[in-house]
Parts: C-alpha cells; structure tokens; sequence
C-alpha cells in the first residue's frame, strides 16, 4: 500500500520508542483555525515552536496556505485540560434524559410552528 | 462494558477511535509505524522534486513546483501531529528515521532524470497516492483520517498539475513527447510497486482490515490505479510499457503484467540507485540546520526572561 513499506523478510517489524527523549527541545502547541468570519475557531492539529510567535508563523504556514482560515490560535499543549478518558460514561448518561430535547413533546400540528 | 468491548463496538459502528480511547497495544504499534513512514515518505517525497526547481523550464513551472515541495513538507507535519496522539515524539521518529531504523516509501528511491520525470511523478505516484489515501480517509484512528482529508484535497493540485506537464510535453516537439514517454518507461512499475506486495504475501493485511485501519487491500487498490491511468496515457498518446496489458471485459478491468518482485525487495531492503544518496541527503539537511534550532530556543528564551 502506498507509503507503507513492507517488512522484509528477515526483518525486524517492531521498532522501540519511548517518549523520554526531547531532542529540540521545542513545546508542542496545538492549533485552531477560524475558517470564515461567523464561526468559531476549530482544532486542526498541532506542531512544534519554540514561542509562541514561531508558533503562529508556522500554524499559518502549515494550516493555512489556502486561505483555509482568517484567524489562528496557537494554545501550548500542556494548558489543554480534559476529564480522563473514564469520564465519558457521564455523556452517554446525559444522553438518556430525553425530556431534555424539544423533540420530546408531542404538539399538535394545529398549533403551528413551534 | 470492558475497554476492549467498548473499542471493538466502536469499530464495529463505524466509529472513529480517538487518541485518549482505550486500544490494544498492536493497533497503536502498527498506526505509529503506518503514520511515521508515511511522514518519512513525504519527507523524503521533497527530494526528487526538490531537485529540479532551479531547473524547471519558466517561473510559472518554478513557482508551482515549490508550493508542491512545500505541500509535501505539510504533509509530513500533519502526519507527524497524528503521530505524536499516540504517545511518540516526532523527533524520535525523525531520529529513528536517520539512523535507518524508519523506512519511507520506494518510490523516492529512484532518481528524477529529466523535467518529464516531474510531470510523471505528479501523475503517477501522487495518483497512487490518492488512490490509497483516499481510503484512508475513512481509517478508524481519527487524527490519521482527518490528516488524510485535507492532504487529499491538496494531492488533486499535485496530480492534475503532473498531467498537464505530461499533456504539454505530449503536444510539443518530437523529442519533448519522447521525453515523457521515457520517463513513463521507468516511473510506471515503480509505481504499481507503490501498493505493496500481493495480498497473498502481505503480512500485515488481515489485522489491519480488521481494525479497519485499511479498507481495501493491496491488489484492489492496484487495480483502481491500473483501470484509472490507462485511459490517461491513452489520451496523452503514450504507451504503458507493459506488453500484458490489455482490457478484459469479462472481469470489467485491465489485465496487466507481474512486478518485478525481486527489484521490489531490492529497493526495500535498501539497494535501490537513490537509497544512500536521499537518507544522507535528510540527516545533512538536518545537521546543518542546528544553527537555526538553536539559535530560536536561544531568542525564546532571551524574549521569556525579559517578560518575566
Ligand atoms: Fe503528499
Ligand atoms: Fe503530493
């Protein structure tokens, strides 16, 4: 398959990594790009910098050579805070409160929009 | 629900795994290899191209060369970006890559003789290259897919730019149509090489089907490339240097020779005419930029203590 290179036989497959390592030294930043005025800011990836200027210049230039956005934020990695990944049952319970949606109600047509 | 019901019944429905969802240790080993050598293959992909920008033939050919170079170079960084949601680095990838341990794709490990070469490999490899990430677009792991989307979208630029060199040359002077027909001669099996070996010897298909990280195997996606280029040499007057090919109605495609599957390995394990040359070419290009690395860490840390 294109860009995916066989093992040969003889070969090993599996390479080691470990994320200890920081070789430039570099923060990673993660990047929003607002498309068009009127909407919001909407994550597209992230990259390396060495501040925070850098890291603009480089977000323009990697997100956004064709005019794909009018503003880009550029956010370090390590500010963005999420529940853990266990947390997500808690959605799928809000899912289940069905009164909640506006569908939910049985309104004649009579009574026009609403 | 246990973790690996919960992932499973998420593959199952269609849906994308994300970087912080639960996944068995081997689909996250085998996106990390996946995604870093296709990284390293665009990476690697500015190389041949790269090559003939002082040379193309006017500055509109120059300036469109370059944005291509520099989509390949995005490429690359989207990739690395999608790497990096599984728990490696990029410059641990890039530093596996330099010592050999990574590999990129064999297509960049043939040389770009003449400016009809450039024209080809717009053509061809990034067809093929459409041709596969086009399914990866619908790739279970979510940052590779959405990757995949908006390199497609810029992969169609690089295509149709390669084919209308190759219609330009075609229309031109005896020796200029000549000149494409050569560099279709070489690029053509390199090319169908692109998808790898037959689904029979492919060792990694069955599991990666599984996990829908791959959605159509080698030899289908082979033949998608097959039945979509001919028609285009046929229109540019340029014959596909396979005495094989021909179309078979009962199975609706074109039939088409075997690859040469012992160049194939040839160039995988590191023989092909540019393997050393390209390899040598990226760590230079790498050591000689440490100036400019340190030299930005240097001003953001000068810029940082002032502000404090
Ligand atoms: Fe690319
Ligand atoms: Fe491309």
């Amino acid at each position: 398959m294109t860009y995916e290179v066989p093992v040969a036989p003889g070969e090993k497959a599996e390479i080691e990594t470990s994320t200890d390592r920081d070789l430039d030294g570099w923060p990673m930043w993660e990047v929003f790009v607002r498309a068009r005025r009127g909407i919001s800011h909407v994550h597209v990836g992230s990259l390396h910098a060495p501040d925070p200027e850098t890291a603009l210049e480089n977000a323009r230039d990697v997100y956004t050579r064709r005019g794909e956005g009018v503003s880009v934020w550029v956010v370090p990695s390590v500010e963005i805070h999420a529940f853990e990944p266990e947390a997500a049952e808690e959605y799928v319970e809000a899912n289940e409160k069905v009164y909640r949606l506006a569908t939910s109600y049985d309104i004649p047509e009579e009574v026009g929009h609403m | 629900m246990t973790p690996e019901e919960r992932f499973q019944a998420l593959i199952d429905a269609e849906e994308k795994i994300e970087p912080t969802d639960w996944m068995p240790e081997g689909y996250r080993s085998t996106l990390i290899r996946q995604i870093a050598q296709h990284a390293h293959s665009e990476v690697i992909g500015m190389q041949p191209e790269g090559n003939w920008i002082t040379r193309a033939p006017s500055l509109h050919r120059k300036a469109i060369l370059m944005a291509k170079v520099q989509d390949e170079a995005g490429h690359g960084l989207y990739l690395y970006s999608a790497a990096e949601t599984l728990g490696v680095r990029r410059d641990e990838l890039q530093e596996l890559l330099h010592q050999g341990k990574h590999k990129y794709s064999s297509i960049f490990n043939y040389p770009t003789l003449s400016w009809a070469d450039i024209g080809t490999i717009g053509w061809l490899v990034d067809g093929a290259a459409i041709t596969n990430q086009v399914m990866l677009t619908r790739c279970s792991y979510g940052p590779y897919a959405r990757a995949m989307v908006r390199i497609c979208k810029e992969e169609s630029f690089h295509q149709r730019q390669g084919y209308e060199i190759m219609m330009r040359l075609c229309e031109g002077t005896p020796e200029q149509k000549a000149m494409a027909q050569d560099a279709l001669n070489r690029w053509w099996w390199p090319s169908l090489m692109m998808f790898g070996p037959h689904d029979t010897d492919s060792t990694h298909t069955e599991q990666s089907m599984e996990w829908k990280i791959k959605r159509v195997s080698n030899d289908e996606l082979r033949q998608q490339f097959v039945d979509m280029t001919v028609p285009q040499a046929e229109y540019l007057g340029l014959t596909i240097p396979d005495p094989e090919l021909r179309w078979n109605p009962e199975r609706g495609h074109y039939d088409f020779g075997e690859i040469d599957w012992d160049e194939f390995w040839r160039v995988v394990k590191g023989f092909g005419p540019m393997n050393r040359d390209r390899l040598a070419h990226k760590v230079n290009a790498w050591e000689e930029g440490a100036w400019v690395r340190e030299a930005a860490a240097a001003h953001a840390a000068k810029k940082a203590a002032r502000a404090a």
